[in-house]
Protein backbone atom coordinates (compact mmCIF):
# COMPACT_ATOMS: atom_id res chain seq x y z
CA UNK A 1 0.00 0.00 0.00
CA UNK A 2 1.35 3.30 -0.97
CA UNK A 3 1.41 6.54 0.81
CA UNK A 4 -1.96 8.00 -0.54
CA UNK A 5 -3.41 4.72 -0.28
CA UNK A 6 -2.80 5.29 3.80
CA UNK A 7 -5.17 9.32 3.36
CA UNK A 8 -8.35 7.45 1.89
CA UNK A 9 -7.97 4.12 3.31
CA UNK A 10 -11.51 1.95 3.70
CA UNK A 11 -12.06 0.67 6.95
CA UNK A 12 -11.29 -3.14 6.55
CA UNK A 13 -14.22 -5.14 6.36
CA UNK A 14 -13.86 -8.60 5.56
CA UNK A 15 -13.97 -10.02 8.91
CA UNK A 16 -17.64 -8.30 8.85
CA UNK A 17 -18.78 -10.14 6.51
CA UNK A 18 -17.10 -13.11 7.49
CA UNK A 19 -18.79 -13.33 10.70
CA UNK A 20 -22.14 -12.29 8.94
CA UNK A 21 -21.93 -15.33 6.36
CA UNK A 22 -20.71 -17.55 9.33
CA UNK A 23 -24.10 -16.80 10.76
CA UNK A 24 -26.54 -16.69 8.35
CA UNK A 25 -24.83 -19.84 6.50
CA UNK A 26 -25.31 -21.89 9.80
CA UNK A 27 -28.96 -20.90 9.93
CA UNK A 28 -29.56 -21.39 6.11
CA UNK A 29 -28.29 -24.81 6.91
CA UNK A 30 -29.95 -25.97 9.22
CA UNK A 31 -33.24 -25.01 7.69
CA UNK A 32 -32.76 -26.57 4.89
CA UNK A 33 -34.64 -29.62 4.60
CA UNK A 34 -36.32 -29.18 7.43
CA UNK A 35 -40.33 -28.23 7.42
CA UNK A 36 -41.66 -25.08 5.11
CA UNK A 37 -43.34 -23.83 7.99
CA UNK A 38 -40.50 -22.42 9.66
CA UNK A 39 -40.15 -19.08 8.47
CA UNK A 40 -43.89 -18.75 8.96
CA UNK A 41 -43.18 -19.84 12.75
CA UNK A 42 -40.64 -17.30 13.02
CA UNK A 43 -42.76 -14.52 11.37
CA UNK A 44 -45.43 -15.31 13.79
CA UNK A 45 -43.51 -15.89 17.09
CA UNK A 46 -42.41 -12.62 16.27
CA UNK A 47 -45.65 -10.89 16.35
CA UNK A 48 -46.72 -12.70 19.39
CA UNK A 49 -43.38 -11.85 21.56
CA UNK A 50 -43.66 -8.10 20.07
CA UNK A 51 -47.21 -8.11 22.46
CA UNK A 52 -45.25 -7.83 25.11
CA UNK A 53 -42.09 -6.52 24.32
CA UNK A 54 -40.36 -4.71 21.93
CA UNK A 55 -37.64 -6.54 19.78
CA UNK A 56 -36.04 -6.83 16.85
CA UNK A 57 -36.53 -9.24 14.29
CA UNK A 58 -33.32 -10.00 14.50
CA UNK A 59 -33.93 -11.05 17.70
CA UNK A 60 -35.41 -14.13 17.53
CA UNK A 61 -33.91 -17.15 16.03
CA UNK A 62 -35.39 -20.63 14.99
CA UNK A 63 -32.94 -23.46 14.05
CA UNK A 64 -33.46 -27.14 13.44
CA UNK A 65 -31.18 -29.22 14.93
CA UNK A 66 -30.91 -32.67 14.09
CA UNK A 67 -29.05 -35.17 16.75
CA UNK A 68 -28.86 -39.08 16.38
CA UNK A 69 -32.18 -39.60 14.96
CA UNK A 70 -34.36 -36.84 16.58
CA UNK A 71 -34.71 -33.50 15.64
CA UNK A 72 -34.85 -30.24 18.25
CA UNK A 73 -36.54 -27.50 17.59
CA UNK A 74 -34.78 -24.10 19.11
CA UNK A 75 -36.19 -20.72 19.98
CA UNK A 76 -34.00 -18.15 20.97
CA UNK A 77 -35.19 -14.89 21.64
CA UNK A 78 -33.17 -12.12 22.87
CA UNK A 79 -34.59 -9.45 25.15
CA UNK A 80 -34.14 -5.50 24.78
CA UNK A 81 -32.26 -5.52 28.36
CA UNK A 82 -29.77 -8.21 27.21
CA UNK A 83 -32.13 -10.49 29.39
CA UNK A 84 -32.31 -14.08 27.69
CA UNK A 85 -36.33 -15.01 27.57
CA UNK B 1 -15.54 -43.31 -18.41
CA UNK B 2 -16.99 -40.45 -18.98
CA UNK B 3 -16.81 -37.74 -16.45
CA UNK B 4 -19.88 -34.62 -16.18
CA UNK B 5 -19.18 -31.22 -14.55
CA UNK B 6 -21.13 -29.14 -13.75
CA UNK B 7 -19.70 -25.41 -13.24
CA UNK B 8 -22.15 -23.39 -11.06
CA UNK B 9 -23.19 -20.75 -8.82
CA UNK B 10 -26.02 -19.39 -7.59
CA UNK B 11 -25.52 -15.69 -8.39
CA UNK B 12 -24.61 -14.59 -11.76
CA UNK B 13 -22.00 -12.89 -13.40
CA UNK B 14 -19.31 -14.42 -11.20
CA UNK B 15 -17.24 -16.17 -13.74
CA UNK B 16 -19.13 -19.51 -14.39
CA UNK B 17 -18.45 -18.96 -18.23
CA UNK B 18 -14.82 -17.41 -18.08
CA UNK B 19 -14.55 -21.07 -16.17
CA UNK B 20 -15.89 -23.36 -18.39
CA UNK B 21 -14.33 -22.39 -21.38
CA UNK B 22 -10.96 -22.10 -19.84
CA UNK B 23 -11.38 -25.42 -18.04
CA UNK B 24 -12.32 -27.36 -21.01
CA UNK B 25 -9.15 -26.11 -23.06
CA UNK B 26 -6.97 -27.25 -20.13
CA UNK B 27 -8.19 -30.93 -19.65
CA UNK B 28 -8.36 -30.87 -23.93
CA UNK B 29 -5.04 -29.89 -23.90
CA UNK B 30 -3.88 -32.63 -21.84
CA UNK B 31 -4.97 -34.91 -24.30
CA UNK B 32 -8.67 -35.03 -23.13
CA UNK B 33 -11.73 -35.78 -24.96
CA UNK B 34 -13.93 -32.56 -24.11
CA UNK B 35 -17.72 -31.25 -24.69
CA UNK B 36 -18.53 -27.98 -23.42
CA UNK B 37 -22.40 -27.53 -23.13
CA UNK B 38 -23.62 -23.86 -22.77
CA UNK B 39 -26.97 -24.31 -20.75
CA UNK B 40 -27.94 -20.89 -20.35
CA UNK B 41 -30.80 -21.21 -22.54
CA UNK B 42 -31.47 -17.87 -24.61
CA UNK B 43 -28.62 -16.32 -23.08
CA UNK B 44 -26.09 -17.89 -25.20
CA UNK B 45 -22.45 -16.65 -24.35
CA UNK B 46 -19.74 -19.39 -24.49
CA UNK B 47 -20.04 -19.31 -28.04
CA UNK B 48 -18.59 -15.76 -27.93
CA UNK B 49 -16.18 -16.83 -25.07
CA UNK B 50 -14.56 -19.80 -27.10
CA UNK B 51 -14.53 -17.46 -30.35
CA UNK B 52 -16.81 -20.19 -32.46
CA UNK B 53 -19.82 -17.75 -32.44
CA UNK B 54 -20.30 -17.83 -36.47
CA UNK B 55 -19.51 -21.08 -36.41
CA UNK B 56 -23.03 -22.11 -34.68
CA UNK B 57 -25.63 -23.82 -37.04
CA UNK B 58 -27.36 -26.03 -34.37
CA UNK B 59 -27.84 -25.96 -30.67
CA UNK B 60 -28.28 -28.05 -28.06
CA UNK B 61 -31.91 -27.09 -28.12
CA UNK B 62 -32.11 -28.60 -31.90
CA UNK B 63 -30.60 -31.64 -30.81
CA UNK B 64 -32.90 -32.05 -27.97
CA UNK B 65 -36.06 -31.49 -30.51
CA UNK B 66 -34.42 -33.89 -33.19
CA UNK B 67 -34.22 -30.81 -35.32
CA UNK B 68 -30.29 -32.33 -36.13
CA UNK B 69 -27.65 -35.02 -34.94
CA UNK B 70 -25.54 -34.15 -31.96
CA UNK B 71 -22.58 -34.57 -34.59
CA UNK B 72 -24.24 -31.75 -36.44
CA UNK B 73 -24.43 -29.55 -33.32
CA UNK B 74 -21.05 -29.86 -31.83
CA UNK B 75 -18.26 -27.37 -32.89
CA UNK B 76 -15.07 -28.62 -33.11
CA UNK B 77 -12.45 -25.89 -31.62
CA UNK B 78 -10.16 -24.60 -33.91
CA UNK B 79 -7.20 -24.58 -31.97
CA UNK B 80 -7.91 -27.85 -29.80
CA UNK B 81 -7.94 -31.45 -31.11
CA UNK B 82 -9.96 -32.88 -28.66
CA UNK B 83 -12.27 -29.89 -28.08
CA UNK B 84 -16.25 -29.35 -29.15
CA UNK B 85 -18.70 -26.85 -27.96
CA UNK B 86 -22.06 -27.04 -27.75
CA UNK B 87 -23.88 -23.76 -28.31
CA UNK B 88 -27.01 -22.87 -26.23
CA UNK B 89 -30.49 -22.06 -28.16
CA UNK B 90 -31.32 -18.54 -28.18
CA UNK B 91 -35.38 -19.39 -28.00
CA UNK B 92 -37.05 -17.77 -24.97
CA UNK B 93 -38.88 -20.37 -24.05
CA UNK B 94 -37.49 -22.04 -20.81
CA UNK B 95 -38.91 -25.25 -21.08
CA UNK B 96 -37.60 -25.97 -24.33
CA UNK B 97 -34.99 -28.16 -22.40
CA UNK B 98 -36.32 -31.42 -20.83
CA UNK B 99 -35.02 -33.94 -18.28
CA UNK B 100 -35.15 -37.00 -20.60
CA UNK B 101 -33.12 -34.26 -23.32
CA UNK B 102 -30.30 -33.25 -21.58
CA UNK B 103 -30.00 -37.32 -20.54
CA UNK B 104 -29.97 -38.44 -24.27
CA UNK B 105 -27.48 -36.85 -24.99
CA UNK B 106 -24.88 -36.85 -22.17
CA UNK B 107 -25.92 -40.66 -23.03
CA UNK B 108 -24.71 -40.24 -26.53
CA UNK B 109 -21.42 -38.26 -25.53
CA UNK B 110 -20.87 -40.82 -23.34
CA UNK B 111 -21.46 -43.69 -25.77
CA UNK B 112 -18.95 -41.27 -28.26
CA UNK B 113 -16.13 -41.74 -25.53
CA UNK B 114 -15.73 -38.23 -24.51
CA UNK B 115 -13.83 -38.07 -21.24
CA UNK B 116 -15.44 -35.07 -19.97
CA UNK B 117 -18.24 -33.06 -20.53
CA UNK B 118 -18.66 -29.42 -18.77
CA UNK B 119 -21.73 -28.14 -18.13
CA UNK B 120 -21.90 -24.13 -17.94
CA UNK B 121 -24.91 -23.18 -16.14
CA UNK B 122 -26.81 -20.42 -16.23
CA UNK B 123 -27.49 -18.26 -13.08
CA UNK B 124 -30.09 -18.92 -10.39
CA UNK B 125 -31.57 -21.49 -9.05
CA UNK B 126 -34.53 -22.37 -11.67
CA UNK B 127 -34.80 -24.75 -14.13
CA UNK B 128 -31.42 -24.25 -15.90
CA UNK B 129 -29.90 -24.16 -13.28
CA UNK B 130 -31.39 -27.65 -11.96
CA UNK B 131 -30.57 -29.67 -15.34
CA UNK B 132 -27.23 -28.27 -15.59
CA UNK B 133 -26.23 -29.97 -12.22
CA UNK B 134 -28.85 -32.74 -12.37
CA UNK B 135 -26.43 -35.51 -14.20
CA UNK B 136 -23.30 -34.40 -12.78
CA UNK B 137 -21.15 -36.31 -11.21
CA UNK B 138 -18.31 -33.33 -9.82
CA UNK B 139 -19.54 -29.80 -9.79
CA UNK B 140 -17.30 -26.65 -9.14
CA UNK B 141 -18.61 -24.05 -7.62
CA UNK B 142 -17.20 -20.23 -8.77
CA UNK B 143 -17.40 -17.77 -6.11
CA UNK B 144 -16.23 -14.67 -5.64
CA UNK B 145 -15.00 -13.07 -2.30
CA UNK B 146 -18.07 -11.36 -1.65
CA UNK B 147 -20.89 -12.21 0.96
CA UNK B 148 -23.97 -12.46 -1.68
CA UNK B 149 -21.63 -14.61 -4.01
CA UNK B 150 -20.54 -17.10 -1.17
CA UNK B 151 -24.21 -17.15 0.21
CA UNK B 152 -25.37 -17.93 -2.54
CA UNK B 153 -23.06 -20.91 -3.31
CA UNK B 154 -24.32 -22.03 -0.12
CA UNK B 155 -27.62 -22.80 -1.68
CA UNK B 156 -26.21 -23.90 -5.06
CA UNK B 157 -24.32 -26.82 -2.28
CA UNK B 158 -27.73 -27.97 -0.83
CA UNK B 159 -29.46 -28.14 -3.90
CA UNK B 160 -26.19 -30.18 -5.50
CA UNK B 161 -26.67 -32.36 -2.11
CA UNK B 162 -30.39 -32.37 -2.35
CA UNK B 163 -31.45 -32.20 -6.72
CA UNK B 164 -29.52 -34.78 -8.21
CA UNK B 165 -29.44 -37.88 -9.75
CA UNK B 166 -26.23 -38.94 -7.68
CA UNK B 167 -28.25 -37.54 -4.68
CA UNK B 168 -31.40 -39.24 -5.29
CA UNK B 169 -29.58 -42.82 -5.97
CA UNK B 170 -27.65 -42.48 -2.58
CA UNK B 171 -24.32 -43.16 -4.74
CA UNK B 172 -21.71 -40.88 -2.82
CA UNK B 173 -23.33 -37.83 -4.27
CA UNK B 174 -21.96 -35.09 -6.16
CA UNK B 175 -18.06 -34.33 -6.02
CA UNK B 176 -17.90 -30.84 -4.61
CA UNK B 177 -15.30 -28.23 -5.23
CA UNK B 178 -14.86 -24.54 -4.76
CA UNK B 179 -13.21 -22.36 -7.69
CA UNK B 180 -12.89 -19.06 -6.37
CA UNK B 181 -12.25 -16.32 -8.66
CA UNK B 182 -11.66 -12.43 -8.98
CA UNK B 183 -9.33 -12.58 -6.04
CA UNK B 184 -7.50 -9.62 -5.40
CA UNK B 185 -4.57 -10.61 -2.85
CA UNK B 186 -3.60 -7.04 -2.48
CA UNK B 187 -7.29 -6.43 -0.87
CA UNK B 188 -7.05 -9.03 1.52
CA UNK B 189 -3.64 -7.73 2.72
CA UNK B 190 -5.77 -4.72 3.67
CA UNK B 191 -8.68 -6.87 4.90
CA UNK B 192 -10.75 -5.12 2.17
CA UNK B 193 -11.57 -8.75 0.52
CA UNK B 194 -12.52 -12.17 2.14
CA UNK B 195 -9.30 -14.34 2.23
CA UNK B 196 -9.16 -18.14 0.86
CA UNK B 197 -9.14 -19.61 4.17
CA UNK B 198 -12.49 -17.35 5.15
CA UNK B 199 -14.03 -18.65 2.35
CA UNK B 200 -13.30 -22.08 2.79
CA UNK B 201 -14.13 -22.35 6.53
CA UNK B 202 -17.66 -20.64 6.02
CA UNK B 203 -18.41 -23.01 3.31
CA UNK B 204 -16.00 -26.23 4.55
CA UNK B 205 -15.27 -27.41 0.71
CA UNK B 206 -11.74 -27.91 -0.86
CA UNK B 207 -10.60 -25.36 -2.76
CA UNK B 208 -9.75 -26.12 -6.43
CA UNK B 209 -8.74 -23.29 -7.74
CA UNK B 210 -7.93 -19.69 -7.42
CA UNK B 211 -7.89 -17.20 -9.84
CA UNK B 212 -6.96 -13.56 -9.43
CA UNK B 213 -8.80 -10.68 -10.47
CA UNK B 214 -7.10 -9.59 -13.87
CA UNK B 215 -7.44 -7.76 -16.93
CA UNK B 216 -6.72 -10.39 -19.03
CA UNK B 217 -10.14 -11.75 -18.94
CA UNK B 218 -12.02 -8.76 -20.94
CA UNK B 219 -8.77 -8.92 -23.80
CA UNK B 220 -9.55 -12.71 -23.49
CA UNK B 221 -13.15 -12.58 -23.87
CA UNK B 222 -12.83 -9.76 -26.44
CA UNK B 223 -10.13 -11.53 -28.74
CA UNK B 224 -12.83 -14.77 -28.22
CA UNK B 225 -9.72 -16.56 -26.81
CA UNK B 226 -10.27 -18.51 -23.46
CA UNK B 227 -7.76 -16.65 -21.15
CA UNK B 228 -6.20 -20.07 -20.23
CA UNK B 229 -4.29 -19.74 -23.48
CA UNK B 230 -2.91 -16.74 -22.93
CA UNK B 231 0.53 -17.84 -21.49
CA UNK B 232 1.37 -14.77 -19.97
CA UNK B 233 -1.06 -14.31 -17.70
CA UNK B 234 -1.59 -15.07 -13.72
CA UNK B 235 -5.26 -15.99 -14.39
CA UNK B 236 -4.10 -18.56 -17.19
CA UNK B 237 -1.41 -20.38 -14.90
CA UNK B 238 -4.45 -20.39 -11.91
CA UNK B 239 -6.59 -21.98 -14.27
CA UNK B 240 -4.37 -24.62 -15.42
CA UNK B 241 -3.25 -25.46 -12.02
CA UNK B 242 -7.02 -25.69 -11.12
CA UNK B 243 -7.54 -28.70 -14.56
CA UNK B 244 -4.13 -30.34 -12.98
CA UNK B 245 -6.06 -30.72 -9.28
CA UNK B 246 -9.03 -31.76 -11.23
CA UNK B 247 -7.08 -34.75 -12.70
CA UNK B 248 -5.75 -35.21 -9.25
CA UNK B 249 -2.26 -33.68 -8.90
CA UNK B 250 -1.73 -31.45 -5.98
CA UNK B 251 -0.32 -28.05 -6.31
CA UNK B 252 0.57 -25.62 -3.88
CA UNK B 253 -2.25 -22.50 -4.32
CA UNK B 254 -0.26 -19.55 -6.23
CA UNK B 255 -1.27 -15.89 -6.46
CA UNK B 256 -3.29 -15.84 -3.08
CA UNK B 257 0.09 -13.72 -1.82
CA UNK B 258 0.32 -10.53 -2.82
CA UNK B 259 4.00 -10.08 -5.02
CA UNK B 260 6.77 -8.74 -2.32
CA UNK B 261 7.21 -4.81 -3.49
CA UNK B 262 10.68 -2.55 -3.10
CA UNK B 263 10.00 0.26 -0.75
CA UNK B 264 10.19 2.82 -3.50
CA UNK B 265 7.01 0.83 -4.87
CA UNK B 266 5.71 0.15 -1.16
CA UNK B 267 6.16 3.94 -0.75
CA UNK B 268 4.54 5.32 -3.44
CA UNK B 269 1.92 2.54 -4.45
CA UNK B 270 1.48 1.20 -7.51
N1 LIG C 1 -10.62 -13.41 -12.95
C1 LIG C 1 -11.32 -12.38 -13.48
N2 LIG C 1 -10.79 -11.13 -13.48
C2 LIG C 1 -11.48 -10.10 -14.02
N3 LIG C 1 -12.70 -10.20 -14.56
C3 LIG C 1 -13.29 -11.41 -14.58
C4 LIG C 1 -12.64 -12.56 -14.04
N4 LIG C 1 -13.46 -13.63 -14.21
C5 LIG C 1 -14.58 -13.17 -14.82
N5 LIG C 1 -14.48 -11.83 -15.05
C6 LIG C 1 -15.48 -10.97 -15.70
O1 LIG C 1 -16.72 -11.10 -15.05
C7 LIG C 1 -17.78 -11.03 -15.96
C8 LIG C 1 -18.69 -12.24 -15.81
O2 LIG C 1 -17.99 -13.41 -16.21
P1 LIG C 1 -18.75 -14.68 -16.80
O3 LIG C 1 -19.56 -14.33 -17.97
O4 LIG C 1 -17.75 -15.77 -16.93
O5 LIG C 1 -19.72 -14.98 -15.56
P2 LIG C 1 -20.94 -15.98 -15.49
O6 LIG C 1 -20.97 -16.49 -14.10
O7 LIG C 1 -20.87 -16.98 -16.59
O8 LIG C 1 -22.18 -15.00 -15.75
P3 LIG C 1 -23.72 -15.43 -15.96
O9 LIG C 1 -24.24 -15.75 -14.60
O10 LIG C 1 -24.34 -14.23 -16.56
O11 LIG C 1 -23.71 -16.63 -16.87
C9 LIG C 1 -17.18 -10.91 -17.32
O12 LIG C 1 -17.19 -9.56 -17.69
C10 LIG C 1 -15.76 -11.39 -17.14
O13 LIG C 1 -14.88 -10.77 -18.04
MG1 LIG D 1 -22.37 -17.56 -18.04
Amino acid sequence: MGLLALFRRTPPTANVAKERLRIIVAQERSARGGPDYLPLLRRELLEVIKKYVNVDPEAVQVNLEREDGHEVLELSVALPGGKRL
Amino acid sequence: MTEIIVVTSGKGGVGKTTTSASISCGLARRGKKVAVIDFDIGLRNLDLIMGCERRVVYDFVNVIQGDCTLKQALIKDKRIETLYVLAASQTRDKDALSSEGVRRVLDELTAEGFDYVICDSPAGIEKGAHLAMYFADRAVVVVNPEVSSVRDSDRILGLLASKTQRAEKGNGGVKEHLLLTRYSPKRVATGEMMSVTDVKDILGLDVIGVVPESTDVLSASNAGVPVILNEESDASRAYDDAVARLLGESLPMRFVEEPKKGFFARMFGG
